[in-house]
């Protein structure tokens, strides 16, 4: 019979990015025993690709920002979906957060006072993302990565998560097995969180590296935790679309914050032409008031290539669409004529490597070509705005897998500081609740020996499919028709192509070892991508609107019923995904001033923001 | 479009041996791209180990032709590829299974560096330029791949009084932080083993953050540790006035990794 390993913690912590070691700090300091399981080697995760910043309204720039400006600008870009009160927790304690890594080492770059530097970024009213260059993720994560090992982590390197354990409705722990070795690991816990990411690998082209395959959704929806706004899904504006083997790959927004600009094959800034009638009198009108903002004029209005994700990649997609588009199906996002070489070098250094390297282009000399790639996902597993509890007891979820503050539509550089404000918060509630357990829990035995079976099972299956064809195939198919534009019929017709690849997930075949085998680690993945893909789609479908990440060819405009409401996405006892329509929680009086406000002006008259 | 052989070792740390891969492949593309689709289409078990696609997470070193790189940085148009191209495992550690090494030595060598200490009651005010020369150190993606050529590490095996250029280079960013006090030259003396150093800066060639990690980091702190204990007059003026960093914290890093 198949052994295995056990090991027991107060708090295990699924994941290994911003999210997940910041949890794990805070449960140390809560003086839980903590275990950490990450599908990489520690400081790989998907963190570490992270470029612009993290947002945070210090004020060290313009001493005007502060949380409430952030607070609005935050709901504004969401469509207003957001969850008010994670927003506001978010706000208001990021700043802090910032302050914390300085304190733990991180070096970001500096004001010419010697402060904390911030810089512009799309949505934001402000300069408000503390960075080190285009390589802020790498900081995040090296930064908790050192003060992690310094508190003592125990980590359990190039281990992934199969299933979820439950025992009389609460979490208890995971079972596991080391990709290394492929021995199987039984971790008996008493909270867990996940912290594992998002689910860019459902799309064909994604900025999103091999681990974002969206375990922690599927995970915890397999144990009945609710999802929501699963239908949001940020398509970044700018990836990489040449040669065809980068495509995809992120080229920061940071391009834009530093002055770049999107012109089409005409030679065209179209952004001018774009701007939402919810965003009027907020931008430039004119080239002119643009290069003055560049310039530093405070009284002019900011670039329209500084609007949302969502509205730039839109306005990218229907130029290509028209007819305007670079040789290689995306537009032109130039730097190269609006600032020095060296100045590019020094604030964009990984972008200018990456386009010498990958793309023979030299940044400082040419426009790069971009496009549309999937980036982030906005819904997620359903928290508690102050715990990140899940619905299921014991479980909670923090960053990326976490869904609510981010609504309808992220900014760039609230993901960051997401994982370090929420990190810490399902970190301390996890190791309260452990803390209060008592008793004895049972891991079930016959369910884990009927897992490792299962997770086996494609070594005995000769006559099952190749993973990596079923792979292509769901990624594909998933672009095509649950992509960045919907329409209802293509959606249909993907929940059928699903129900099919679900089947067919069970039916696949491996060969070779166990000890790190990528084709068996597919047949994995795959059962979980199916399950999400499922719950995207659904909800997509569901809602009959254009918001946010979620834009519909069938229904264009926002609808002000949708505007009321969540979609929850729940597992039923005999497994079938369900959408439910849920009111949006009413948000307090005064927040709702700070968040309705026209203008900054208004907002500066009313709330004294 | 044009065929190229991929000659890539396939075995465990008990030895193994090269196998061909003739596959298709398309402009643009780098190494990883081919050992993903040798993955795909013919050998569903080729252990590889990467993540970004993107050299920021460091991931995928290995040696393609008998250099050090970044499958995922190194362009099949920059290889002869009339010929096979060999690819083979980061020779300085351990292969658990055809690509991937087990690097976890790195992780444990790093304990002995003690963590960030900051001046009690700072301002936490720092200049741009005291912080250019640490923010250089700061880029390392610890792809191990300065490990992986160090002869010292790689020749010699000298893993236990040695903590190679990786972690030279950490140690470094924690000694020139502007606002750290803590005192690592005796650590950097001993079980640091710095002095095995005779800087041939086969690190800082391969190293795909382009850090100077000879002249920046090594250099420096090999000067440091000869003012701290070789210096005859600086030594006399220390008994008398006292060491400029004390080493007042204490030592941690007890954590256990697996």
């Amino acid at each position: 019979m198949e052994s295995y390993t056990i090991h027991d913690y107060d708090v295990l912590v699924i994941g290994a990015g911003g999210a997940g070691l910041r949890a794990a700090i805070a449960a140390i300091e809560q003086g839980a025993r903590v275990g950490v399981v990450t599908k990489s080697l520690l400081g790989k995760a998907h963190t570490v690709m992270a470029e612009g910043g993290m947002a945070a309204a210090m004020g060290n720039v313009r001493p005007e920002d502060n949380w409430k400006v952030h607070f609005r600008d935050t709901l504004k870009g969401g469509g207003m979906l957001n969850n008010w009160k994670m927003v506001m927790n978010y706000t208001k304690e990021a700043p802090d957060r910032v302050r914390e890594l300085e304190r733990w080492g991180a070096v970001f770059d500096r004001t010419p006072d010697g402060r904390i530097n911030q810089r512009n970024f799309g949505g934001h009213s402000y300069p408000r993302l503390a960075h080190v260059g285009d390589r802020t993720g790498l900081e995040l994560i090296r930064t908790l990565q050192d003060h992690a090992v310094k508190m003592g982590i125990h980590a359990h390197m190039e281990t992934t998560i199969y299933r979820l354990l439950t025992d009389a409705g609460r979490v208890v722990g995971a079972l596991g097995f080391n990709r290394q070795t492929g021995e199987f690991l039984v971790f008996r816990a008493k909270a867990v969180v996940l912290a594992t990411g998002g689910l860019g690998r459902i799309y064909q082209i994604t900025s999103n590296s091999w681990e974002c395959t969206g375990d922690g959704f599927s995970l915890a929806s397999m144990v009945g935790a609710d999802l929501i706004d699963m239908e949001f899904i940020q398509f970044h504006p700018t990836g990489m679309v040449w040669p065809p083997s980068v495509m995809g790959i992120l080229v920061t927004e940071g391009v834009r914050g530093e002055g770049g600009v999107l012109k089409n094959s005409e030679g065209k800034r179209f952004m001018f032409d774009n701007v939402p009638e919810r965003y009027k009198g907020e931008f430039a009108e004119t080239e002119e008031e643009a290069e003055r903002w560049l310039q530093g004029d405070r009284n002019a209005r900011r670039p329209p290539e500084l609007l949302t994700r969502d509205v730039v990649a839109r306005a990218i997609r229907k130029e290509v669409n028209e007819g305007r588009g670079s040789p290689h199906g995306g537009v032109y996002l130039d730097i190269a004529s609006r600032r020095p070489a060296d100045y590019i070098k020094k604030k964009l250094p990984s972008m200018y490597h990456q386009f010498m390297k990958l793309g023979n282009l030299d940044i400082t000399k040419e426009p790069m070509e971009v496009g549309p790639t999937c980036h982030y996902v906005m819904g997620g597993v359903r928290v508690d705005p102050d715990t990140q509890a899940t619905n299921v007891p014991g479980l909670y979820a923090a960053g990326e897998v976490a869904g609510g503050l981010h609504g309808a539509n992220r900014l760039g550089g609230n993901s960051l500081s997401d994982l370090v404000v929420f990190g810490r918060r399902a970190g301390m509630a996890a190791a309260e609740y452990a803390a209060k357990q008592s008793g004895s829990y049972q891991v079930d035995e016959a369910q884990v020996r009927a897992y490792i079976a299962e997770a086996l099972q494609p070594f005995n299956n000769p006559q099952g499919e190749n993973p990596f064809a079923l792979m292509k195939e769901l990624r594909a198919t998933m672009q095509k028709n649950a992509g960045i534009m919907r329409e209802e019929g293509e959606l249909k017709a993907q929940l059928e192509i699903l129900a099919n690849l679900k089947k067919r997930a069970w039916n696949t075949s491996v060969s070779g070892s166990r000890a790190y085998n990528p084709g068996w680690h597919t047949a994995l993945d795959i059962r979980l991508m199916v399950e999400i893909s499922e719950a995207v789609v659904l909800a997509a479908l569901a809602r009959k609107e254009s918001r946010g990440g979620h834009a519909r060819l069938d229904y264009p405009d926002p609808d002000p019923t949708f505007a009321k409401i969540n979609h929850i996405i729940r597992r039923s006892s005999d497994g079938t995904l369900t959408v439910v329509a849920e009111p949006l929680p009413e948000m307090p009086e005064e927040l709702r001033k700070i968040a309705e406000a026209k203008d900054l002006k208004e907002l500066s008259d009313k709330v004294g923001a | 479009m044009s065929t190229v052989t991929f000659r890539v070792f396939r075995g465990d740390r008990n030895g193994g041996e090269l196998k061909d891969y003739t596959i298709e492949v398309q402009e643009g593309m780098v190494v990883l791209d081919a050992i993903h689709q040798i993955q795909a289409e013919q050998a569903p078990d080729l252990a590889c180990r990467w993540n970004c696609k993107a050299g920021k997470c460091g991931s995928c070193g290995a040696e393609v032709n008998g250099k050090p790189t970044l499958m995922c940085m190194t362009r099949l148009d920059t290889l002869d590829t009339s010929k096979p191209v060999t690819v083979r495992p980061m020779k300085t550690f351990p292969v658990i299974r055809d690509l991937a090494t087990d690097v976890k030595w790195n992780y444990e060598a790093n304990k002995k560096i003690k963590p960030f200490t900051p001046a009690p009651n700072t301002d936490w005010i720092m200049f741009q330029e005291d912080v250019d020369r640490v923010q250089e150190f700061r880029k390392c993606i610890e792809c191990f791949l300065c490990q992986n050529v160090c002869h010292v590490l790689r020749e010699h095996d000298e893993k236990t009084g040695f903590i190679g250029p990786r972690l030279l280079v950490r140690t470094a960013s924690l000694e020139m932080h502007p606002l750290d006090v803590e005192n690592r030259l005796d650590m950097l003396k001993n079980e640091g083993g710095i002095g095995y150093c005779n800087i041939t800066k086969c690190c800082t060639e391969v190293c795909p953050e382009h850090i100077h990690i000879t002249d920046n980091a090594i250099i420096p702190l090999k000067e440091r540790v000869v003012d701290e204990y070789y210096d005859p007059i600086l030594g006399f003026f220390r008994r008398l006035f006292g060491s400029k960093k004390q080493t007042q914290a204490p030592s941690s890093g007890q954590a256990a990794d697996d």
